[in-house]
């Protein structure tokens, strides 16, 4: 795609060199945790060893004998005030500190505020807990048994683990559909939970100024306003108001949806600092960052499709149980508890579908959408792609024929699918026909043939997902209550540069360049003279925040809606200063110029400068906008993607040669940092297929709550990634743009498990679940007889 | 719980602090020295967000106790731009997009700056070997290289 | 993350070194590297009233071949053992294991003793060892004495050294000619323990018949493992195919490993027989034999 602007101006498609790396090479970047402010305490936590229990005693006194401890505050404390518990995301309540139970592992029991980090851990340490350990309920299907253990006990008249049930598209009507089909195939699919693990870890300053009532949090959020408002929803009764609550999220070491949710640890650290009248700083530990804080997938999937037996798919059939922890803290939209899943259908033109869910509580750490999975976009491709290499298996059937068979060809858009969504744009079967082509893909079948002869395995994968993102339009989408707008405010100098604010908040997606890059597009202003804030909700305009790959789609829209309304006012400008009617002048990127007499021209600069020293009689000075956007449907990146694997026989080990990511968000604003994304959505793809998993045993202990267990992958495991784009835009954002942040980790795990699968699957392997370690597939060797 | 008086040079400057034997150098360098460009990502040394030079040698700030740094030479992130020149491999991260959030930046940096100088050719593979002690979850390491291959090329220009 | 208050000396001689750690009994411990003892510190897992820092103690750290054996001073870098070019020459098999200790900002922190010393069977170093046939030498109050690796360790986290003596070098006999050593080690991601680990070390004779060899598995038992039946297997046959799976399979029979995230027990044990038999061709080809 040419850029419609000079290299000078550096609008949409060039790739820029990154504004905000100045500051991070140089080490400069302003994180949480470099803050420090006069006075500051530290606070660290006392958490429970057990997964369910009461608390009989807590004794402090040790703990407030350790030099540096001021306090330790219990559940006890912030009962006084109402504050233990705290409302959830999904309107679900969660606690803050426990007054008798702990309902997981590794819970929040005690706070210790010191003077020192180390006097902090001290205390801790010096807290003695008296816990009765209670039966632990660590099965979704076990808690859903009558006669397990109620577990939110704190609800009246709750007499079950049940949370909700959630279900979209015709059960009657597919159930006939399933009887009557041809060719019927079913699959059990879980997908473990996972944690998405930020290099930098969740932590916050509170800092109550008693004098002026005003609090200030500095927070690792991602959506600061919306933090905002539940505080002073949560905590107005204790004399919290909006106008004096002030959060800034300053540079954050990596969000994917880990930093969304309200963690009990701010809570806390707002209460001491309030109480003391102190800045009270928390900064969790790895340990703790993995073991209590959201989670993503732990979804049990029974997957059905129903097909002819030329393989056209005619139905879908996907029957969920959603573990979500003892809590529903997942941070989805208010009315879609399920998040986006009913994206099943995916790239398919499906007829009869229909998905069901039930969320169950267990006695593990709520959520769970926190791991760049676009509200549960993740687990819903997973299952498509999955099935539909199933039953390319049981058909006989080259799973990338079977794929090109049912892709909704591209004259059917905007496609409204049977589950209720309406796909903007797509050409899937272009973006697998270079895939194909890329990874050559009839020369890898020749060799995979060859090579079983020899009894060597290896395997090739596709996976052709479709995306949806940019949540949301305001009549169906809300969280809390509040729409899933978003914002931009630009305001221009007086010398021609500008300042645009968003209410969106970047954790390494770029926005100081993206954003400036748009807003270059729309005046003709250099992206170099633009600058851009996110994140202090004292400056910024109000928005959602950054998450669900939402905010080119809808933050991006807003940017450029308010640099359009800014030419709007730099036409009349132009035609004031020009001497001319608005209709006789002609915009170019950076000026308005009389048509037919071009060297009769303003420049966007020369303009700004007027506003402010010569605006027409009668409009006001200035040049400044802001455009709330509420986004006319989602968007829908798509790709396709195909994955090589060799699997080593004697141990088990699976190996990716080659992995080629063809993708398509849309018209690109840079495409040096698409690629970046990508390149990490990716490696969180390929983290779960392989490597990652939380789980628990039958005590509820955590296995993985460390990065001894919990396995990131290294430069070592990763490999080159190869990635290529399709452009096939957005017809109702007015950039053209969709939006890519979770794409690669969205598309590439049944990529992954699709290859390992099609490598063993002469051998007559259908699934294996993720993480595909080499144990999984050395049992599987060793079963059918050829390990080494 | 025993207190020592330590010196230790940071990025060519002498520091003199107390401290107490517990306390770990990525602490001295945070806190006491406010160089907040040194990050702590993780509790069981596998990420690598703490690396510093020691001695010339790259390690993790978070597993060394300050006293043990007493009378040598550490170099941080702060350290590696000279008279307002950057050095190549802060130049190479920038130029190929070898970050996104920046948190685990300034380890990759210190790492890649001690692997050039022990090694200014290395290969993809020596590369992604060099860098293994450092977690990165942003990039998927591929620009990262990248990053690394262009200061080896930059450096080579700079010394012709 | 922080650990718990503990007092530090760092004495400027070997002497001085015992001589606190005979004074403070159990209460204190010997510093090196710190890349193990300061994670189980951080993690509060196991405390300690004196640490000993060796890292003012001069002497303790070189790579040399003297009197018919490598000796390597316990305070040794791991990353200077891998870069030796004495040590890439003639004891490849060091390096293969000082090559995935951990990781290499560790590995120039953590030391060869401190990788013996600690005890830990899922360390690398010491099945390598054990397959070298090495001698430790350890100096205590009393002055020095030598220990043989096979008596070395003695349980989990434990090892014959006394509580007043300190690790200061390793011994390795010279390898004659002939002379082939590997070590492998599947590991889950870099930076992690062994799922398990094989090493080989061997001589090739006249006839291509093995005249030598010492074969250390790790992480399978509460001690590092000599897989003494698979020697004996080995001993005075050409290395085809059968002797080699035969010893393979013999060295599983040693392994005794515990189940965790790493595997279950059968797949540990299946893992030390695949990676004895790829250790052994490995040796063999580096001793100049046929794969």
């Amino acid at each position: 795609m040419t850029p419609k602007t000079s290299a000078a101006v550096c609008g949409m498609g060039h790739s820029m060199k990154r504004k905000e790396d100045p500051r991070f090479i140089r080490g400069q970047g302003r994180y949480v945790d470099d803050i420090q402010l006069p006075g500051m305490l530290y606070m660290d936590i006392v958490r429970s060893p057990y997964a369910h229990a009461t608390i009989k005693a807590i004794d402090i006194s040790q703990a407030l004998k350790v030099p540096g401890v001021l306090a330790v505050i219990t559940g006890q404390d912030l009962a006084k005030y109402n504050l233990h518990w705290m409302p959830t995301l999904m309107s679900d309540t969660q606690m803050v500190l426990p007054t008798d139970t702990v309902m997981y592992q590794s819970q929040e029991v005690a706070a210790v505020i010191a003077t020192s980090r180390y006097a902090a851990a001290d205390g801790v340490d010096a807290v003695e807990v008296d816990y009765e350990p209670l039966p632990v309920v660590v099965d979704p299907f076990k808690a859903l048994e009558p006669g397990a253990p109620v577990l939110r006990t704190d609800k009246k008249g709750k007499t079950d683990n049940h949370i909700f049930h959630w279900e979209v598209g015709d059960r009657a009507g597919t159930e006939r559909h399933f009887a009557a089909a041809d060719v019927r195939v079913k699959q059990d699919i879980y997908l473990p939970r996972i944690h998405v693990a930020s290099i930098e870890t969740c932590g916050c300053i509170a800092d109550f100024d008693k004098a002026m009532g005003k609090l200030t949090v500095y927070m690792t959020t991602q959506a600061p306003h919306a933090i905002r408002t539940v505080f002073a929803l949560v905590a107005g009764h204790v004399g919290l108001s909006e106008e004096r609550i002030r959060i800034v999220s300053p540079d954050l070491g990596g969000g994917f949806g880990g930093k969304v949710p309200v963690y009990p640890g701010y809570v806390i650290a707002v209460a001491a600092s309030v109480l003391i009248g102190k800045p009270v700083k928390w900064i969790e530990d790895r340990m703790e960052n993995l073991q209590a804080d959201s989670f993503a997938r732990d979804y049990h999937m029974t997957a059905e499709l129903a097909a002819r037996k030329d393989g056209t798919i005619t139905g879908l059939r996907i029957k969920t149980i959603a573990d979500h922890g003892y809590a529903d803290a997942a941070a989805n939209p208010s009315k879609f508890p399920a998040g986006l899943f009913s994206i099943c259908t995916g790239s398919y033109d499906i007829k009869h579908a229909f998905t069901e869910l039930d969320g169950v509580y267990t006695n593990k750490p709520p959520g769970g959408v926190a791991y760049r999975c676009s509200f549960r976009v993740t687990e819903a491709v997973h299952a498509i792609e999955r099935i539909t290499d199933v039953l390319a298996l049981e058909l006989k059937m080259d799973p990338a024929e079977l794929r090109m068979k049912n892709f909704i060809p591209p004259e059917k858009f905007p496609y409204k699918s049977v589950l209720g969504w309406e796909y903007d744009s797509g050409n899937y079967a272009a973006a697998l026909a270079k895939a194909m082509k890329l990874i050559g893909y009839a020369d890898l079948r020749r060799e995979q043939a060859e090579k079983r002869k020899r009894g060597e395995l290896m395997g090739i994968g596709i996976s052709s997902f479709t995306e949806i993102v940019g949540a949301g339009p305001s009549k169906d989408f809300d969280i809390l209550g509040i729409k899933m707008f978003d914002s931009a405010e630009i305001r221009v100098h007086p010398t021609g540069k500008a300042i645009a604010r968003f209410g969106t908040k970047s954790q390494g997606q770029g926005h100081e360049t993206t954003y400036a890059q748009i807003v270059a597009e729309e005046l003709g202003i250099p992206a170099q003279d633009i600058a851009v804030e996110e994140g202090d909700t004292d400056t910024a305009p109000y928005g959602l925040g950054t998450y669900a790959s939402r905010s080119t789609p809808v933050a991006g829209a807003a940017g450029a809606m308010a640099a359009r309304k800014i030419r709007d006012k730099a036409r009349k400008i132009a035609a004031h200063l020009l001497e001319v009617a608005e209709e006789d002048l002609e915009w170019e990127p950076g000026k308005f110029s009389v048509k037919g007499a071009p060297q009769k021209a303003k420049t966007i600069q020369e303009i700004a400068f007027a506003a402010y020293t010569n605006h027409p009689q009668g409009m006001e000075a200035g040049l400044e906008a802001t455009s709330y956007y509420d986004p006319p449907n989602l968007t829908f990146p798509f790709g396709s993607y195909i994955c090589v694997v060799d699997i080593d026989r004697g141990t088990g080990m699976v190996k990716i040669r080659r992995f080629v990511a063809v993708d398509d968000c849309g018209n690109i604003i840079n495409p040096m940092i698409v690629d970046g994304q990508i390149h990490g959505g990716l490696t969180m793809g390929m983290a779960p297929a392989l490597l990652e998993e939380i789980s628990y045993d039958e005590e509820g202990n955590i296995q993985g709550g460390s990065f001894m267990d919990y396995l990131v992958p290294t430069a070592m495991e990763t490999p080159r990634w190869e990635v290529d784009k399709t452009v096939t835009p957005s017809p109702h954002h007015p950039l053209g743009a969709k939006g890519v942040g979770e794409s690669a980790t969205v598309g590439a795990p049944p990529a992954i498990v699709n290859a390992v699968v099609d490598a063993l699957a002469h051998l007559g392997v259908r699934h294996i679940d993720i993480p595909i370690t080499p144990e999984k597939v050395w049992t599987i060797l060793k079963e059918k007889g050829v390990a080494e | 719980m025993s207190s020592h008086s330590i010196r230790v040079s940071v990025n060519g400057a002498a520091h003199e602090a107390t401290v107490d034997a517990r306390y770990l150098l990525v602490h001295l360098l945070r806190e006491t020295l406010r160089l907040t460009g040194t990050h702590i990502g993780c509790d069981t040394t596998h990420c690598g967000a703490c690396t510093v030079l020691l001695d010339g040698e790259p390690v993790k700030s978070c597993t060394v106790l300050a006293v043990q740094a007493d009378g040598r030479d550490v170099m941080t992130v702060e350290g590696l731009e000279q008279g307002g020149k950057l050095d190549p491999v802060q130049e190479g991260f920038w130029q190929e997009h070898g970050l996104q959030c920046g948190f685990c930046t300034p380890g990759m940096l210190m790492t890649s700056y001690a692997l050039l100088k022990r090694n200014p050719d290395p290969s993809e593979g020596e590369i992604r070997e060099a860098i293994s002690g450092n977690l990165c979850r942003c990039t998927g390491y591929v620009n990262i290289v990248k990053s690394i291959q262009y200061a080896a090329a930059k450096r080579h220009a700079e010394v012709s | 993350m922080i650990p718990a208050a503990f007092d530090y000396l760092a004495p400027t001689t070997l002497d001085e070194a015992v001589a606190l750690l005979d004074r403070h009994g159990g209460q204190a411990k010997v510093l090196a590297g710190g890349q193990s003892l300061l994670p189980l510190l951080k993690l509060r897992l196991g405390q300690v009233g004196l640490l000993v820092d060796l890292g003012r103690v001069p002497g303790l750290e070189y790579i040399k071949e003297e009197g018919g054996f490598l000796r390597v001073g316990a305070a040794t870098r791991e990353s200077a053992l891998e870069r030796s070019d004495l040590v890439r020459s003639k004891y490849p098999i060091l390096v293969d294991t000082a090559a995935v200790i951990a990781d290499p900002l560790v590995r120039n922190r953590a030391t060869v003793g401190g990788n013996l010393a600690h005890g830990d069977p899922a360390n690398d170093h010491p099945a390598t060892m054990l397959a070298l046939g090495a001698t430790v030498v350890a100096r205590g109050p009393k002055g020095e004495r030598t220990i043989p690796i096979e008596q070395f360790f003695t349980g989990l986290f434990s090892t014959a050294l006394a509580a007043n003596e300190i690790l200061t070098e390793v011994r390795i006999p010279v390898p004659p000619p002939g002379s082939g050593g590997a070590y492998l080690k599947l590991e889950r991601k870099v930076g992690d323990f062994a799922t398990a680990g094989a090493a080989v070390q061997l001589v090739l004779g006249s006839g291509s018949r093995i005249e030598k060899v010492g074969i250390g598995l790790t992480a399978m038992g509460e001690v590092p493992v000599k897989a003494t039946d698979a020697e004996a297997s080995l001993r005075g046959k050409t290395p085809d195919p059968k002797v080699l799976a035969e010893a393979a399979r013999l060295a599983a029979r040693a392994a005794n490993p515990t189940v965790d995230r790493r595997g279950s027990v059968e797949y540990k044990r299946e893992m030390a027989r695949v990676l004895t038999e790829r250790a052994l061709r490995r040796a063999i080809e580096r001793a100049g034999g046929k794969r």
